[in-house]
């Protein structure tokens, strides 16, 4: 409780503005002190209770100056890890601690609390315990900036203190906070936190931290004067692959002042890293190449079912895209504050404007439930594009089955007509569409990162794969499906209802389109033209993949996102890679006229 | 095509006589202020739909007589029309922005001497030779290709997509040295001839009739020799053709080539005229668009698709000032309902509304007996080929 008082009015003082906003975490730092001292690293001989009174004590010895060494109490603190001791310290280093004459004659280190009153004074805090300085009657007392003296620090002292505040950070609990004290030492050049981070080392549990230390000791030995330091450094640099010291190392192998065999060291050194960043930068290209690939995977499986199996050719299968994007930005949207349209059409009827308007209420989640927007989508954005492709189906392509060149142009119309609509509900600009917190973000394994929603899109992808050919290979729709396709008129006399297969298996095609379009939303921009980007590429998928072959759409989805991607990096142009993966499609297609997995057969038409 | 052709003649016979020498003449010989008086935009207007028109001549070729829906005749026409531009980029000489001997995108490129491949284009013989020859090879080497490994109806169409999806990226790039972004614009002399001026313009309308003239008379002498019947054929039934002995892929490839030439001249009429070519002449759209007027017009027919480009770009023309949101809106609704119920477009509609008309004449008995052997027809066909 006391801690809590004390960081509010530190975090309340003026000088002490970026300390305000982690008021909010106060009780986590309690926690974490309680945690120190259970742990028996903080305060190793005389450990106190949950709120540390001896790191109190400690602390206004310190500025005090009083019994023993500065240093020595200074190294002492440093071992805590506590947030507090860096906060004061800061705190003392900018002038912002006074000291009270109290009335016994002793002198007390107090900090002045941010609000002041009418007349510019506030209230003090006392460090030794994190109360109000009373009088003797019981009232507050308040001061000015000016009725006290400010506790002063000199040169060495305040240079002693940044140390202290720097190394505090390696004792902390937190992994990630240890992980970039770390870094910041090691970078920092300096020689002198060497035995620093070699105390840590033996104490460190976390692998990843401790490659850290690693890394940071070796790249400050660098800087040593003994050149078989260096040299043991930089084989250590070596093997530890450190990318951030390539710099450092190329820079000693060219300096004319180095020992020869430092020089022999440092270019093995950084033959090993730029070998090691070339093995990081192909993972991480075949990652994204996987990536891209699974994207178009979605996007083509659903045009692998409608152009592939019913060898209907539909060009608004970009619009189901955008229209599985689109959910997705409405049920954001409804999930936050709502969602209204009105489109005013340019005609008026008995002398009233015609037009259409909607407006949707919120439901203004937050939280964790707002975040699960994203759960809600997936189905929905199916659902909505699986209708759209059912009455497309039944309004158009019902007529066409038998001229599939002109199913082109009708659909083609069909997309004029669906961009336009885009454009009158959600305006002609791309729409806002916030990932879920859960699909941010990324780890990272052995240089390699890793981003959450490419991840998720891989994920999704394969399970899409395996559930479409579960539906086709398993199921008695499949079955109908396979047969419709095959022989239609066949099928019909066996009497299979052929409309209506026709019908579901075009409405699961663009389901699948509407899937895809979700996760663009993740991924892209979410406009009215946003289908029509994907559909060449999508088209050229199920060509070279072979069309009516779910197992060859995959293949040459993986294959064309790689090589995509591939080119990309080698070229450094994504339009020229892009025009070489197309030229490269034209002339697969020689070797390969009816894509990889060719559908053999008797027939000729 | 089947009909005695003498409608068609009188038709062709009466508007020749009216786009080569009323409108053309009204313009230059009436006062302004005149209600005969044809306006220097009207005569622009029209070269435009002219050009437009052939395109859709060389579409109808390809796709009416021969069965291959190509989505890369904007991709000829618009390397026509960069050709051509070239030269007129040339012709500005040094009364662009920037002063210099050089194209201005050139200058801003941070070119001082012009790239070796714009040398020639100094000629307007060569420029209008390398409009024919450019489409003609890059057709000729897709062309090769395509027909070769025997890629035919909807993967044609695909790929002939994904070729002009690549055109246009490479043109949109401006190490292509060819403007980029912004294409080609804001030019003065064409042969010497100033473009801004209403005459110029007038001469190149007048070019652009006689060049769709041209055009009519080559393919309506082509499709009626026995070239065009084994054209018909290959659209029809292919595997026969085949098996009669002849090597489709010649005859596709020729007509291929032939197309992509006539819309490469197009595109070179069509630069002069507009003032402006930019990669965006490539997108996939705009063959789309040409394949509107041909399905509009009517298939299969060489004045259908002529008609169709003029009644669809009128109808674009009128909707873009009157409605300009729902333009794209009538644009796609025209596509589905022509394709839809009017299979063989305006020109067929005569046919249709007479088919329709005797339909309901008769009693309804037998109404039904002949929409019934038409079904039966309808399925037996296609097992048939």
């Amino acid at each position: 409780m006391l801690i809590v008082s004390c960081l509010t009015c530190l975090g309340a003082e003026p000088g002490l503005r970026p300390f305000y906003n982690r008021m909010k975490s106060l009780r986590k730092y309690l926690a974490i002190l309680t945690w120190c001292a259970a742990a028996g690293l903080a305060l190793a001989a005389d450990s106190g209770g949950p709120d540390s009174p001896a790191i109190r004590k400690e602390l206004v010895q310190v500025i005090l100056g009083i019994d023993g060494d500065r240093q020595t109490l200074l190294n002492d603190l440093s071992e805590t890890g506590s947030k507090l001791v860096g906060d004061t310290l800061l705190a003392w280093t900018r002038g912002s601690i006074y000291l009270y004459p109290s009335p016994d004659g002793t002198k007390q280190p107090v900090l002045l609390e941010d609000a002041q009153d009418a007349t510019g004074k506030a209230r003090a805090i006392r460090l030794s315990d994190g109360e109000f300085l009373k009088d003797a009657a019981g009232k507050e007392l308040r001061f000015g900036d000016n009725d006290l003296i400010a506790a002063d620090t000199d040169m060495r002292l305040r240079s002693a203190i940044r140390q202290t505040v720097d190394t505090l950070a390696l004792a902390s609990p937190d992994k990630d906070a240890r992980f970039s004290a770390v870094t910041k030492l090691g970078n920092s050049q300096k020689s002198m936190y060497v035995p620093i981070l070699q105390a840590r080392l033996t104490k460190e549990t976390d692998s990843t931290v401790k490659r850290a230390i690693l890394e940071g000791i070796a790249s400050l030995q660098i800087g040593d004067r003994d050149p078989q330091v260096q040299i043991a450094a930089v084989g250590h640099l070596a093997a530890l692959h450190s990318i951030g010291n390539l710099e450092t190392l190329q820079k000693l192998a060219a300096s004319p002042k180095t020992d020869p065999q430092l020089i022999k060291a440092a270019n093995a050194a950084v033959g090993s890293i730029q070998s090691h960043i070339w093995w990081v930068n192909f993972f991480g290209t075949i990652f994204r190449g996987i990536s891209l690939g699974s994207i178009l995977l979605v996007v083509a499986l659903g045009l692998a079912i409608t152009f592939g199996l019913m060898g209907v050719i539909n060009m608004a299968h970009g619009e189901m895209i955008a229209i599985g994007a689109y959910t997705s930005y409405v049920v954001q949207n409804l999930f936050g504050t709502g969602f209204a349209f009105a489109i005013n059409l340019p005609f008026s009827f008995m002398g009233k404007q015609l037009g259409f308007s909607l407006s949707l209420p919120g439901l203004n989640a937050t939280g964790w439930f707002y975040q699960s927007y994203f759960l809600f989508v997936l189905p929905l954005s199916f659902l909505a594009a699986a209708l759209a492709g059912l009455v497309l189906e039944r309004a158009v392509i019902q007529f066409l089955y038998r001229r599939p060149l002109e199913s082109l142009l009708a659909t083609w119309g069909v997309s004029l007509v669906m961009q336009q609509l885009f454009r009158m509900v959600f305006g002609a600009n791309n729409v806002q569409v916030n990932s879920p917190t859960w699909l941010l973000g990324h780890c990272t394994l052995n240089d390699v990162s890793f981003g959450y929603n490419r991840l998720f899109v891989i994920g999704f992808a394969i399970m899409i794969v395996l559930g479409t050919w579960l539906l086709l290979a398993k199921t008695p729709l499949g079955l109908l499906i396979r047969a419709v396709m095959q022989n239609r008129s066949m099928a019909s006399c066996m009497g299979v209802r052929t409309t209506r297969v026709n019908m579901l298996t075009f409405a699961f095609g663009s389901g699948l389109a509407g899937l895809a379009g979700a996760f663009l939303s993740q991924i892209g921009n979410v406009g009215p033209s946003l289908g029509q980007s994907y559909i060449v590429d999508s088209f050229m998928t199920v060509v070279v993949g072979g069309v009516g072959s779910i197992i060859g759409t995959v293949y040459s989805a993986l294959g064309i996102g790689t090589a995509d991607q591939v080119l990309q990096q080698l070229l450094g142009s994504p339009v020229l890679g892009k025009i070489i993966v197309l030229t490269c499609i034209i002339l697969f297609l020689q070797w390969k006229p009816g894509g990889l997995f060719a559908i053999r057969g008797r027939s000729l038409d | 095509m089947h009909k005695p052709t003498n409608y068609e003649l009188w038709f062709v016979a009466v508007a020749a006589l009216f786009l080569l020498f009323i409108l053309p003449g009204l313009n230059a010989f009436t006062a302004p202020g005149s209600v005969l008086h044809v306006s220097d935009f009207t005569i622009n207007l029209y070269g435009k739909y002219l050009c437009y028109g052939i395109v859709a001549i060389s579409v109808d070729l390809l796709w009416g007589y021969t069965g291959l829906l190509s989505l890369g005749q904007c991709l000829f026409f618009a390397l026509g029309g960069y050709m051509m531009g070239m030269y007129l980029m040339r012709m500005i000489g040094d009364l662009g922005q920037y002063h210099q001997p050089i194209p201005d995108f050139l200058v801003f490129l941070g070119w001082s001497k012009l790239p070796a491949f714009w040398q020639p284009f100094s000629s307007f013989k060569f420029a209008t030779m390398m409009a024919i020859l450019l489409p003609a090879v890059v057709a000729l080497g897709f062309g090769f290709l395509a027909f070769r490994s025997r890629i035919k109806g909807v993967y044609f169409s695909i790929l002939t997509q994904a070729l002009t999806y690549a055109g246009c990226l490479l043109f949109f790039r401006n190490d292509m040295l060819m403007g980029g972004n912004n294409g080609f614009t804001d030019f003065k002399f064409i042969a010497g001839h100033d473009l801004r001026l209403p005459a110029t313009q007038r001469e190149l309308y007048i070019c652009s009739v006689l060049l769709l003239l041209a055009t009519y008379g080559l393919c309506k002498w082509l499709t009626n020799s026995k070239f065009g019947k084994v054209q018909c054929a290959i659209r029809d039934s292919e595997n026969r053709v085949l098996f009669s002995g002849y090597a489709t892929a010649h005859f596709k490839l020729f007509v291929f080539v032939l197309a992509a030439i006539i819309a490469g001249l197009a595109g070179a009429l069509y630069v002069p005229q507009v003032g402006i070519i930019n990669p965006s002449e490539m997108a996939t759209d705009k063959s789309l668009e040409a394949i509107v007027w041909v399905s509009v017009g009517g298939r299969g027919t060489l004045i259908g698709p002529v008609i169709g480009a003029f009644a669809v770009n009128a109808m674009k023309s009128w909707a873009t000032r009157a409605y300009p949101d729902l333009w794209l809106m009538f644009l796609g609704l025209t596509f589905i309902l022509v394709t839809l119920f009017m299979p063989k477009g305006i020109v067929g509609l005569p046919a249709q509304i007479g088919a329709l008309r005797r339909r309901f004449q008769q009693p309804k008995t037998d109404a039904s007996e002949v929409a019934n052997s038409k079904r039966v027809e309808e399925q037996i066909k296609p097992n048939l080929k």
